[in-house]
């Protein structure tokens, strides 16, 4: 990338695409030749779109020509964007990373996805992914794992997991991505960039293949914290074709960050989050990121939440129940491909989930793992009543070898644990990279704020960052 | 030995909506004889990534049936995802409500004062339409989506009916009030009403397995359907002595043609829908206020309309034939000075002309007519000479032919008091 300044955010790019340093047509060229480079090796695109975005281009550099205010109008004008491959392109192929869908070409685009082309983003092409976004690695995926770009031994993290890669490895500057466990701040912290996971309603899912409906939540990986503002902006708001969005104002986030943090700023951290959590590197990044919150200021408080042990259970029993219905489309009859295409993840779920629902068992399992939600939900809303954000690790380790864990379902399962709670809340929460290990491996932490309060998260996740790296 | 034996019968009734939209996408609702697939987008397709969006009027009226069969509203309420396979459902689920329907605990009064309890009247979508046919020498089935996501509206009443003729008589003042309501047409012949009956017998407290019949497609073969099934189920429990179990419910089908009931597929196992709530729509909160406000406006209701009208003096066979015929009902309203019963009973034998001045009309009619003997008897003895059959009949015993007799002279007379008339005929009939 010759022309292009480091590091290669959406802001650095839009500068000088204003300052006419750059062409967007030069852009779309610099990310496509890097993806031809990298791409066999990381497996992070699954679709490439370079002719519809070569010729984007080019109408879009004859824009510029003519009407240079067009980045008033359209924030993300020229801006590359990939699409985890959940996310509905019409007339692109849309696989979800399954087999069942290996052929499926959408006749029609998802709400983000089309906020984001009327912002002015040119789609490069469709991200990897686990399949239906099952999965922590990004190995459930039907078409190869995606690899780790700070070391290729390593998973990149899931299901988001080309969005993640890609990102690091500069393939794109932003690309989107699905939180329903995890998938999104797992991934961004096993790769180093930050995932942003908006509040349960806060973007809209229609027009994105659905995992679990009430825990889906629809965010994006970026270069940085003021990106991920940006791309926030234009994503968010209430949808009427969602039932599920809320009616809201969106506030401008990018003018709300460098905002100073409120008097008597106060992160928690719950004990329950360090029970258990013996991983060097983890216990490092976290002590690291303690000392940036005590330079900016902020008061540390130990808090409880004490259902926390449970909330790997009521996910794993909520999340299958609504997998084995939102797969129930895929019969065979429609999509060229009959349900033998499903993995073993998938058809573990579908299990999983048919089980809890039949009758007789349905108080049993998923009548109480509703009640457990409930219980979580009323943790948090105890503990924002005395904090303004929670600190926790991201995941109990960082990344880890490819097939190191593809035999063992549960521990797979276990990893969630710092991020599902989250889902089951509805919670916004942002992963942050802190540095990385002794095996170039990158390390994070998690912010967690209360719901539909984005700009407070983001707001403190700026200047965090700017304390750590001096963004 | 006579058993005593009571038909015991429930009725699911299922009631298309006729809303502008479909149920949970913007696209039309009407979709007869509608070219097949024309009517269709991601939503009612069931396409990946697509979600439901509730239509408000549908569950307005929803509500608004509910109010008027005298339900309780549930305040708190939402949809359920049922679960099943076949190729007509896009989704692998329907879109309905199970634990907390929009309306439960209703009722509707039989002519006879009997009150026949609703369970609940709930709202769901429709299904898309399967077509078997042949395509180039191939014998293949076509899947017509326009109806797929159709607001339905089903209406279930609890075993309270105990013959044919009173599961006639609920079903036709449920037509008529859903059709009132101005909500649906209810066109039987289109499928926007579709009953399914569920009926077993008590036999001297003994009960016969339930049987649900299917494929009535009007309240006649309804009619014929419930009697065969019920001579059928008696016949088979005098051979057999099988009584009803928690596992032994079986469908049926009808055959109009043959006039029979035949079994459908056995059902071995209690269905299994795996219900649970639709995480897509957010959970109903149904206002006080809105139930209040729709209540306000309700149309009044054709049993509403004949007991009002019996109230103020009109025959109750009278009423019944006026309660449907608006004109009727604007020309009793507007002249509530005028005896009611009168007038309704002038209406209804088309002695008024509605287009008219009723006031002179009806004051022509009720003034005493001509009671002088000596201007009477010729036009009488006209009227007897023009019916020699009239006076056979009436010397044989056929008294009620008087009235024809009466109506003959007093047209001839252009007008005359009846009473007078009556004595004077009976006094030359002898």
């Amino acid at each position: 990338m010759t022309k292009m300044d480091q590091p290669k955010t959406i802001h650095h790019l839009l500068a000088d695409l204003k300052a006419k340093k750059i062409s967007v047509t030069e852009i779309v060229a610099d990310y496509l030749a890097e993806i031809a480079k990298q791409n066999g090796e990381l497996n992070a695109f699954l679709t490439i779109a370079a002719e519809e975005a070569k010729a984007q281009a080019k109408a879009a550099d004859a824009t510029i020509a003519k009407d240079p205010a067009i980045f008033t109008q359209k924030p993300l004008f020229g801006i590359p964007v990939g699409h985890k491959d959940l996310f509905l392109t019409r007339g692109l192929k849309t696989t979800a990373g399954s087999k069942v869908l290996a052929n499926y070409i959408p006749q029609y685009s998802g709400t983000v996805v089309k906020k984001l082309e009327n912002a002015g983003a040119i789609t490069l092409g469709k991200l990897n992914c686990d399949a239906w976004a099952h999965g922590a690695s990004g190995e459930n995926s039907d078409f190869g794992p995606t690899k780790n770009p700070h070391n290729l031994d390593y998973v990149p993290g899931g299901s988001s997991s080309g969005s993640a890669a890609a990102v690091a490895a500069d393939l794109l500057p932003f690309a989107t991505g699905t939180d329903t466990g995890g998938s999104i701040r797992e991934p961004a912290n096993f790769c180093g960039v930050v995932g942003l996971k908006p509040s349960y309603g806060r973007v809209s899912r229609y027009g994105i293949v659905a995992m679990a409906s009430s825990l889906d939540s629809i965010g994006h990986l970026t270069h940085d914290v003021h990106d991920a503002a940006a791309v926030l902006e234009i994503t968010a708001g209430k949808d009427p074709f969602d039932a599920t969005t809320v009616v809201l104002p969106v506030p401008r986030y990018t003018k709300l960050l460098d905002q100073p943090l409120g008097k008597n700023f106060k992160v928690g951290i719950a004990k329950e989050y360090l029970e258990g959590l013996t991983d060097p590197d983890v216990l490092a990044s976290l002590a690291v990121a303690k000392e940036a919150l005590a330079e900016l200021g902020v008061e540390l408080v130990e808090i409880s939440l004490p259902h926390t042990k449970y909330g790997i259970a009521a996910y794993y029993i909520v999340q299958p129940a609504e997998v084995s219905s939102n797969l129930a489309r895929y019969d065979s009859i429609r999509y060229g491909n009959t349900r033998a295409g499903f993995g073993d993840e998938a058809k573990r779920r579908i299990m999983i989930g048919t089980y809890t629902l039949s009758a007789g068992y349905y108080d049993a399992y998923y009548l109480k793992a509703m009640k457990v939600r409930t219980l979580i939900r009323r943790d948090f809303d105890q503990a924002f009543g005395q904090v303004d954000a929670i600190l926790s690790p991201t995941s109990p380790t960082p990344a880890f070898k490819l097939g190191q864990n593809t035999n063992d379902p549960l521990s797979m399962y276990l990893a969630d644990i710092y991020t599902v709670t989250a889902n089951l809340a509805g919670l916004p929460g942002i992963a942050l990279p802190t540095g990385k290990n002794k095996n170039n491996l990158p390390l994070g932490i998690q912010f967690l704020t209360a719901q539909y309060t984005e700009e407070k998260l983001l707001n403190l996740a700026y200047h965090f960052e700017k304390t750590l790296h001096g963004k | 030995m006579e058993n005593k034996i009571t038909p015991i019968i429930g009725l699911e009734v299922h009631v298309e909506l006729t809303t502008k939209s479909k149920m949970f996408c913007a696209c039309p609702a009407d979709h007869f004889s509608k070219k097949p697939n024309s009517q269709t987008c991601p939503v009612c397709l069931g396409l990946p990534g697509a979600l439901p969006v509730p239509n408000q009027q549908a569950i307005e009226d929803t509500l608004k049936i509910g109010l008027a069969l005298n339900c309780q509203i549930n305040e708190n309420t939402h949809f359920d995802r049922k679960q099943y396979f076949y190729p007509d459902l896009p989704k692998g689920y329907q879109i309905s409500q199970y634990d907390q329907p929009l309306c439960r605990d209703g009722y509707l009064t039989l002519d006879s004062g009997k009150k026949i309890r609703l369970l609940r009247v709930h709202l769901e979508e429709d299904t898309g339409k399967l077509q078997h046919t042949v395509l180039d020498g191939q014998k293949v089935s076509l899947i017509d989506f326009n109806r797929s996501g159709v607001p339905l509206v089903e209406i279930v009443s609890e075993p309270d009916i105990a013959s044919s003729t009173e599961a006639k008589e609920y079903l036709k003042k449920i037509h008529a009030i859903v059709r009132q309501l101005g909500v649906t047409t209810a066109d039987m012949e289109k499928g926007q009403m579709r009953l399914e009956p569920t009926v077993n017998l008590n036999i001297d407290g003994h009960f016969t397995p339930l049987v649900e019949l299917k494929n009535i497609n009007s309240f006649n073969f309804a009619v014929a359907a419930l009697e065969y099934e019920i001579n059928r189920q008696l016949g088979e429990w005098q051979k057999t002595g099988v009584e009803k179990t928690k596992s032994n419910k079986t469908t049926r089908g009808y055959d109009s043609v043959k006039k029979i009931t035949f079994p459908q597929r056995e059902k071995e196992e209690a269905k299994d829908y795996r219900y649970f709530p639709e995480p897509d729509i957010p959970p109903l909160v149904i206002s006080p206020s809105l139930v209040e406000e729709i209540r306000k406006n309700l149309p009044q209701l054709p049993e509403a309309i004949i007991s009002e009208l019996i109230a103020s003096g009109v025959k109750p066979a009278d009423a019944k034939i006026l309660s449907k015929d608006k004109t009727a009902l604007t020309a009793l309203e507007v002249n509530s000075d005028l005896d009611q019963g009168k007038l309704a009973n002038f209406i209804v034998n088309k002695k008024i002309d509605l287009s008219g001045d009723i006031k002179s009309q009806f004051a022509k009619l009720t003034q005493a007519g001509e009671t002088d003997t000596a201007k009477l008897i010729p036009i009488i003895d006209q009227v007897l000479q023009e019916n020699p059959k009239v006076i056979e009949e009436y010397k044989k015993g056929k008294t009620t032919v008087l009235g024809f007799l009466i109506g003959q002279v007093i047209r001839a007379a252009k007008d005359a008091d009846a009473k007078t008339v009556s004595t004077l005929l009976v006094e030359k009939l002898k």
